[in-house]
């Protein structure tokens, strides 16, 4: 796909905040949704001539049923705290990527329409009126956001511009200007069951490959099932996992440790998607629709626990969310949580992410690992910003830190951290989540991975790193794409089951 | 009575009325407002005990601030510690006998005066030298900023320059919790003080300083994390599953 040519930002050895250089990215903007593709999820077409009033009124809903925006529309003082926290901004110099700004082009708004200040001193609290410009504002700049929630560690008043992008998002979509690639993925969701659209019987071909594959490779018969009934799990992981390198190289990983523990799983059709974009567009409704797939079927398969894949959204979607989505989780006490619940397995955590099943088998000893067979491999760790920031493993906080990392040191013998401040819940984001790994935002995913380059850069140099792992299939997707920009091979990135993978003890071997 | 001590005695009436009424109908909205999904920032606290220290931490440390910029967080922790310190010296006009709490604090009050004043000084001057802050400042953060210096400045010159008659001062303010004006000192530098309080009073809860409550109602911040553990739902989604 075509776009406008671009300079890569050049690596520096440490960390510079820069200047601001107004208007550098306001010509970013991903391509409009088209008729189709909104109407497949139930939303107008284009924008009408009432757009504006519509848009309001949106607005006016979404403040009385999200207390988040409702406090973060107000409680800002402009302190400046968040201002060189965004890789965006760091990456693209554009003051308009900086979360405050960001937020204050729908806090302009807000004050002018729903404030006694801004409605009659507009200019003193710098209210507006949404214009067509405005409204062109919030499409390229709340597409410039990923939604990583980095800026809300530092906000004094845990502000966080996530929320307030998922409202613009949604009162955008609302009156017909949608964003094509996250509207189109949620339409083929629906549709066929998973993002990238992959049909069921070639989802079968696909694992049927991958079983020979792996016969090739230990000479054990590894399987990759597809809805069986009665499985003890039902693995729920991202699409690009069964396609795309290295993403598929973990979901081997994941049958092998499967394998090893002598445990029953299966995959599903239905629900052959981890993903769920109705977050990154802040809509409920999609939000609860995708998610009820992978209730229906975890039902029809019966299944007693369901682990989700290396997926950074997903985790959040399906750790912070399910419960209260589908009711996938514990502690339910309505009649339609209580219908899975009391199906599940409550020894386990529900729903559990592919690492803390890895872990426990690890430190309860019942697995075994060959470490130097990744002793070709110097491993940094990139915490996705969903996992990182808004979710969790295991049973205490930072648990979503430290279990991968020790996954990690127990398959792998070299492993060093990048920058304290660039790690943990301070990560930086990939720079293409929160709907914006698309080709026409080429750019901007370019700069903003910036920050993440440079604290690369620091262990390549310093420890002579060559693998950074790392739990998403958007941030592998992205930095596969944006590696060799910056000069670095492709193929340093991958999964923590692709570790695993490599070095696992399968059968009498 | 002088018009000058009814006009001050009704100006403190109002500016109470609009600062406590309307602080309270803001605090409802925030508290009526449904939070439907899980959204703490993590790692989080998985206790409603571990969420009263995390709170306490930002309230009384700015913890999130200091991670930030340190230079923001010095001169905003400086100037809100010493806004309390000013404001605690204060209740000695609202009391009589003084309690000794307030009577212990009144040294240390005076001179948080002047660290009020810095802090104050110190955000401004971002306004001005970083080229980001300058960039999202709005008139009002600059107004704001200067109606809290002229607030410190005129309390310090009450105190260091040109003395009022504060017993005076004090029977009004005692007067107009009895509900009975007495009279106020003609001192213009009192009157200025006086006004720009009930100014920042009636200002409160229309402007950016709703960030003191809106702290508390922070679902990032004051969310338990245990998702998974108990099923969350705001009504308006419960309805879905009907």
């Amino acid at each position: 796909m075509a776009t406008a040519a671009f300079t890569t930002p050049k690596l520096k050895p440490y960390p510079v905040i820069p200047l601001v250089q107004v208007g550098a990215t306001s010509h970013l903007k991903p391509f409009i949704a088209s008729e189709a593709i909104q109407k497949n999820l139930g939303f107008p077409g284009e924008l009408a001539d009432d757009w504006q009033a519509k848009a309001i009124a949106k607005m006016g809903e979404l403040l009385g049923k999200y207390r988040s925006l409702r406090v973060y529309m107000d409680a800002c003082v402009h302190c400046g705290a968040c201002s060189d926290k965004c890789h965006y901004f760091l990456g693209t110099e554009d003051p308009k990527n900086m979360p405050v700004a960001r937020q204050d082009l729908m806090r302009q708004v807000y004050r002018r329409y729903f404030t006694f200040a801004g409605k009659h001193f507009p200019k003193l609290v710098g209210a507006k009126d949404l214009t067509r410009e405005v409204l062109d504002d919030w499409y390229s700049y709340y597409h410039q956001c990923s939604e990583c929630r980095r800026c809300s560690v530092f906000c004094p008043y845990g502000i966080d511009t996530a929320e307030v992008t998922m409202a613009a998002r949604e009162i955008m979509d609302s009156i017909g200007m949608g964003q094509k690639y996250s509207n189109e993925i949620i339409g083929k969701v629906h549709r066929i069951g998973n993002n990238l659209g992959i049909p069921g019987p070639a989802l079968e071909d696909t694992l049927l490959g991958l079983e020979e594959d792996t016969k090739d490779e230990t000479g054990l018969d590894v399987r990759f099932p597809l809805d069986v009934k009665g499985a003890e799990v039902l693995l729920v992981t991202p699409s690009a996992d069964f396609f795309s390198e290295p993403h598929v190289d973990s979901l081997i990983g994941y049958a092998k440790v499967f394998h090893a523990a002598g445990v029953s799983w299966t995959l599903s059709t239905m629900a052959s998607e981890a993903g769920n974009f109705g977050m990154f567009i802040g809509n409920y409704e999609q939000l609860r629709k995708i998610a009820l797939r992978i209730r229906e079927a975890a039902l029809e398969l019966g299944v007693k626990r369901i682990v989700v894949g290396e997926c950074g959204h997903a985790w959040r979607v399906a750790y912070s969310f399910w419960n209260t989505l589908v009711g996938i989780g514990a502690g339910g006490k309505d009649p339609f949580a209580i219908e899975l619940q009391n199906q599940l397995d409550h020894r386990y955590k529900q729903p559990m992410h592919i690492c803390e099943f890895t872990h426990d088998l690890i430190v309860r000893g019942a697995l075994r690992f060959d470490k130097e067979k990744n002793d070709h491999r110097i491993i940094t760790f990139h915490d996705s910003c969903n996992v990182a920031r808004a979710s969790r493993m295991g049973d205490f906080a930072g648990g979503q830190f430290t279990i991968p990392r020790d996954i990690i040191k127990a398959v792998a013998n070299n492993f060093h951290d990048m920058a304290p401040e660039t790690i943990h819940e301070s990560t930086f984001c990939c720079g293409g989540g929160g709907g914006l790994l698309t080709d026409d935002l080429l750019e901007l995913r370019v700069k903003g991975a910036l920050p993440r380059m440079e604290a690369l850069k620091n262990v390549v140099d310093e420890h002579g790193v060559n693998f950074m792992a790392t739990i998403c299939a958007i941030c592998k997707a992205q930095f596969t794409k944006v590696l060799p920009q910056y000069g670095f091979d492709m193929s340093m990135v991958g999964g923590v089951h692709q570790l695993v993978s490599k070095a696992i003890r399968l059968g009498d071997k | 009575m002088s018009a000058l001590s009814i006009f001050f005695a009704a100006l403190f009436y109002l500016a109470t009325a609009l600062f406590v009424v309307g602080l309270a109908l803001k605090i409802r909205q925030y508290a009526a407002t449904p939070a439907p999904l899980k959204i703490a920032l993590t790692p989080a606290p998985l206790t409603t005990t571990g969420v009263g220290f995390r709170l306490t931490r930002e309230v009384v440390f700015f913890e999130s601030l200091f991670r930030s910029s340190k230079w923001t967080w010095a001169f905003g922790w400086m100037f809100h510690a010493a806004l309390l310190l000013v404001v605690l010296r204060h209740v000695r006009y609202f009391q009589e006998p003084v309690w000794l709490p307030i009577a212990m604090v009144q040294p240390f009050g005076t001179y948080a005066g002047f660290a009020m004043v810095a802090g104050l000084a110190g955000l401004w001057a971002r306004r001005f030298l970083v080229d980001r802050v300058r960039y999202i400042s709005t008139p009002s953060d600059h107004l704001m900023l200067a109606l809290l210096i002229a607030i410190g400045l005129t309390g310090l010159a009450m105190r260091f320059v040109a003395h009022t008659d504060i017993v005076a001062v004090k029977v009004f303010m005692l007067g107009l919790m009895r509900l009975s004006v007495q009279p106020l000192p003609a001192d213009p530098v009192l009157l200025v003080h006086l006004s720009l309080v009930a100014l920042l009073m009636i200002i409160f809860p229309i402007s950016k300083l709703l960030h003191a409550p809106g702290l508390f109602f922070s679902p990032t911040r004051n969310m338990t994390d245990n998702p998974r553990e108990a099923r969350h739902q705001a009504t308006w989604a419960a309805a879905m599953d009907k």
